[in-house]
């Protein structure tokens, strides 16, 4: 059987038993926000020559599998891919299987997040074509795993982490597959234009600087040299061509949508009050929201209060959408600095716009380097699956321990001045405040606010903020109040059975391991 | 056991609602039998939490409604105890079982500020109710319409703050879903906290209406709608059954009534049905049914039915009730709704009804009396103060008398501006 059956176990700071080893490497436990201190040198891929490089810079080789082979595929390699195509992407998929025609086994994939489109990876699994996968999972790719079929353990990072377990050398990319919505012969190669433009390129940042190996894989070659340009060439082994690297249609929305459900929008317009009542609203202020329903709900409401306060932001961090580019637009801010890039108006403004910057995890989020944006941002509304009273919050699993989401930035964002979770009191029954979170993703010390339908819990830990609160009219309530509040309206939930073999592991943004998810079980009662 | 003379054949039948896009509701497959005992079978999306809760009420109901032989089959879409209940019960009786008997969900929990009280004796209601006694002429700007077989709506509605929440039995509920709706309404009156909302029901038009009455007056709503009323007998005939099903299950809060006049005939008796019975509380007016006998457009002007809506705010102030505007019904439309919210208070409406939250605070705001409005009737009710601590019949303000009527609009907008919290 595989690694997971005889896997030790050890108790991390936050209490919770995670695993010590995790596909055959060594692992250390958390041990508190800020507490490990890394050693050594920086990762860094072999020195190359131009003598191996033709010196017309034209790198085009037929398809896929003649990259791959000229790569040097091997069994047992690291491939990896990014996701700034969401469930839109060909390519990942493309590389896998041309990987599989060349009769490759046991590699590992290592996608910056993975897509329900993508579930075919699961077949590939099963023929031994992939080993495991590390990278977020959700949908078929999340139940594979939960279910424990997957020969190896799931490692769910955040954005940061990634970049922070690639530069540090915790994982070696032997070959980092670039989708590019547009390249040119060399290498060069971004995201903001053609036909799967897709906006930012940022997660793929770390791949073309520490891989041994980078193809970029292109629908839309341009002559040299491709303007702007976020992969740089000289970072390139190959560049492919091919037909489509993606729908356009799931790459990004058309429109996103603000959510319609009043009780939503209640939640959004209560943590604008709440950045408004504390004074976290002041010029020069910033701030990071989602493409969450209610994150584009707050950004509407926090919009008109910004107007009628003449309140002005140096900076918003993006997830960009339409939302956030109004803001830009109507002189609201002077920034946006975007991660990725949800929809058409986002894509647009990035390509037009200047003052919307492409950024990477290297500068927002990575937590092993000299400082990252995601402390500098003033609130940050970000959402939850659980949160418990101490504050603690689950975004990976369902409540009964399937996997949900991946980490994403989540993770990062706590570093801000403010974190603020927005979410309903309860869904579908089930409620939100529990006793202990099923998976912890984010220690309660880092998170402030809890904004709720039924009103607004702020961490004891934060006097100040409770003080700035002293005589508003918010519904500020102790987080155990709302709790049982709703326990009254929903009944007490069963606590969910989970199994005892680790199936998945839940980096912090140190590399040091937060928690574990457990393989679940079938029968529910 | 049962007699070979009786039916063998199984009794099916099904209430409430399942699928995708289904959310806080459940739907129940109920099949009597004659032996076996109760067999259930359970698929619910909340299964890992509340699967063996939802069995043992489901198991706990049956036995309340006297089930002994049946097979259950339910598909949860994280439906509340109060809503299982109610679809096993209508699936029960829809199969011809159970009639005549009820399985109740516990009631809320009464806020701690509000010591629940002793209860009545020999009865099984009246449930504790978080609303204050609700009175003849509290403040009614807006009224939240939930539809009677939509759930998902009730638990939260209270949040949004209208004054008052009306779950709707009449044009909201299908031909079909009637009987239902009723169970349903019923269970939420009883376990669903609305806080300091009036807790209003609408009634299908009657004598479907005494159908309603008869599930729902035992739980003690605060008021009832009326649709379609054209005479001053049929407001009688209802108060009537009130009064007896209050009597017989022991309710003794007042239970006001509303009727909505929806017709040219109903226009020309306004004042004979205002004046119907001493638990009108107000006089509203059904747009959409008026303009229809009309045969006119409705149009968001609202030029086709002024007369109706100022003859409905003239003959409740004769009758000495609140007058309550219809609904604006495009949603998405704000300034439209404040246009028309403003409209209805300058004729003398008092409040209007919404279809969705987000009217809400467009249509508080529209009946909020202006500042200058406030300060001026504070100084006439200053003025009426002194004169009554001087033991002065005339009250005037500076050099001027002011006439008793001015006095008396002066110290309700006060009062009604306190209630707003406008002013303190």
């Amino acid at each position: 059987m595989s690694v997971i059956e005889k896997v030790e176990l050890a108790h991390n700071a936050a209490g919770r038993t995670v695993p010590s080893m995790v596909n055959g490497k060594p692992q250390i436990p958390f041990l508190g926000p800020g507490k490990y201190q890394p050693r050594g040198r920086k990762a860094a891929p072999p020195i190359s020559s131009n003598k191996d490089y033709p010196d017309t810079g034209d790198k085009r080789v037929a398809n896929l599998e003649a990259a791959l082979r000229q790569c040097g595929l091997r069994d047992g390699m690291v491939i990896s891919n990014h996701h700034h195509l969401r469930d839109g992407d060909r390519v990942a998929l493309m590389a896998l299987e041309a990987a599989a025609t060349i009769g490759a086994k046991d590699l590992m994939w290592f996608p910056s997040a993975s897509f329900p489109s993508q579930k075919n990876a699961i077949e590939l699994m099963e023929k031994g074509v992939i080993h495991h996968i590390e990278g977020s999972m959700n949908g078929p790719l999340g139940d594979y795993c939960t279910q424990g079929k997957m020969r190896g353990m799931g490692v769910l990072r955040s954005h940061g982490g990634r970049y922070q377990a690639i530069q540090d050398g915790e994982v070696h990319i032997d070959i980092a597959v670039i989708a590019a919505p547009t390249a040119d012969f060399f290498g060069n190669a971004d995201g903001s234009h053609g036909k799967s433009a897709c906006g930012s390129l940022g997660f793929a940042l770390a791949d073309s600087t520490y891989a041994d190996r980078v193809i970029v894989v292109t629908d839309n070659l341009v002559p040299f040299p491709c303007v702007p340009c976020q992969i740089q060439g000289n970072n390139v082994d190959f560049v492919v061509e091919v037909e489509s690297i993606g729908d356009p249609a799931k790459i990004v929305s058309g429109t996103t949508q603000i959510t319609r459900s009043p009780d939503r929008l209640r939640i959004a317009e209560l943590v604008a009050q709440f950045l408004r009542a504390t004074g976290i609203m002041k010029n020069g202020f910033s701030f990071q929201a989602g493409a969450g329903g209610i994150a584009l709900a707050f950004v509407e409401y926090l919009k008109q209060m910004m107007k009628q306060d003449a309140v002005k932001a140096r900076f918003v961090r993006g997830g960009s959408t339409k939302f956030l580019v109004e803001l830009l637009q109507e002189g609201l801010t002077d920034y946006i600095l975007d991660g990725q890039t949800f929809d058409l108006d986002g894509v647009k403004s990035m390509a037009n716009d200047p003052r919307h910057v492409a950024t990477s995890p290297f500068t927002s989020y990575n937590y092993h380097g000299k400082g990252n944006f995601a402390s500098l941002v003033d609130a940050v509304v970000l959402g939850a699956t659980e949160v418990d009273v101490n504050f603690n919050a689950n975004v990976v699993t369902h409540s009964d321990g399937r996997l949900l989401h991946g980490i994403g930035g989540w993770q990062n964002c706590l570093f801000a001045g403010c974190t603020i979770l927005a979410l309903p009191s309860f869904r579908d029954r089930i409620p939100v405040i529990v006793d202990q979170v099923t998976t912890l993703t984010g220690p309660g010390e880092m998170i402030d606010v809890v904004v709720t339908e039924r009103g607004i819990a702020v961490n004891p830990r934060r006097t100040d903020l409770l003080h700035a609160l002293k005589g508003s009219k918010l519904p500020v309530r102790p987080i155990q109040d709302i709790k049982a509040e709703v326990e009254n309206i929903c009944g007490k939930p069963a606590k969910p059975k989970l199994g005892d073999r680790p199936c998945a592991v839940v980096k912090w943004v140190d590399g040091t391991l937060l928690d574990t998810v457990w393989q679940v079980s079938e029968s529910h009662y | 056991m049962s007699s070979a003379t009786e039916t063998t054949l199984p009794r099916s039948a099904e209430a409430g609602h399942w699928g995708k896009d289904v959310r806080s509701d459940v739907h129940v497959a109920f099949e009597a039998r004659d032996a076996g005992g109760v067999e259930i079978s359970l698929e619910s999306r909340v299964a890992a939490y509340y699967g063996s809760a939802i069995l043992e009420q489901t198991r706990a109901v049956l036995a309340e409604l006297g089930v002994q032989h049946a097979r259950v089959a339910i598909h949860d879409e994280g439906a509340l105890p109060f809503v299982i209940s109610a679809r096993i019960e209508a699936a029960a009786k829809r199969a011809g079982i159970a009639l005549g008997k009820r399985s109740l969900p516990a009631p809320y929990p009464r806020p701690e500020a509000c010591p629940p009280e002793p209860a009545p004796p020999e009865s099984s209601g009246p449930p504790p109710s978080g609303s204050e006694s609700s009175g003849k002429d509290r403040l009614r700007r807006s009224r939240l319409y939930l539809p009677g077989s939509e759930p998902k709506y009730y638990i939260n509605a209270s949040l949004h703050a209208p004054d008052a929440v009306i779950l709707d039995l009449e044009d909201s509920v299908h031909r079909a879903e009637k009987d239902a709706a009723r169970i349903l309404v019923r269970n939420t009156l009883r376990a669903v906290d609305f806080g300091p909302c009036e807790r209003m029901v609408r009634i299908n038009q009657l004598p479907l209406g005494l159908e309603d009455l008869a599930e729902v007056v035992g739980e003690s709503p605060d008021l009832i709608l009326i649709p379609k009323v054209e005479t001053p007998e049929q407001v009688q005939a209802a108060d009537r059954m009130i009064g007896e099903i209050k009597a017989r299950s022991g309710v003794n809060r007042p239970i006001w009534i509303m009727p909505i006049v929806e017709s040219a005939l109903g226009i020309e008796n306004a004042l004979a049905i205002a004046a119907a019975t001493e638990n009108v509380a107000a006089l509203t007016i059904g747009l959409e049914d008026y303009t229809a006998d009309l045969g006119v457009v409705k149009t968001t002007e609202g030029r086709e039915s002024q007369y109706a809506r100022s003859r409905i705010v003239n003959a409740a102030h004769a009758a000495g009730i609140q007058a309550i505007d219809s609904v604006f019904s495009d949603v998405a439309d704000m300034d439209g709704l404040r246009r028309w919210a403003e409209a209805s208070r300058a004729t003398g409406f008092e409040g209007m009804g919404c279809i969705h939250p987000g009217q809400i605070r467009v249509i508080h705001q529209a009946f909020q009396p202006a500042a200058i409005e406030i300060e001026k009737a504070q100084k006439i009710v200053a003025a009426f103060d002194e004169a009554q601590s001087k033991g002065l019949a005339v009250v005037s303000l500076g050099s001027k008398m002011i006439d008793p009527p001015v006095v008396h609009r002066a110290l309700k907008l006060v009062e009604r501006a306190k209630a707003m919290g406008v002013i303190s």
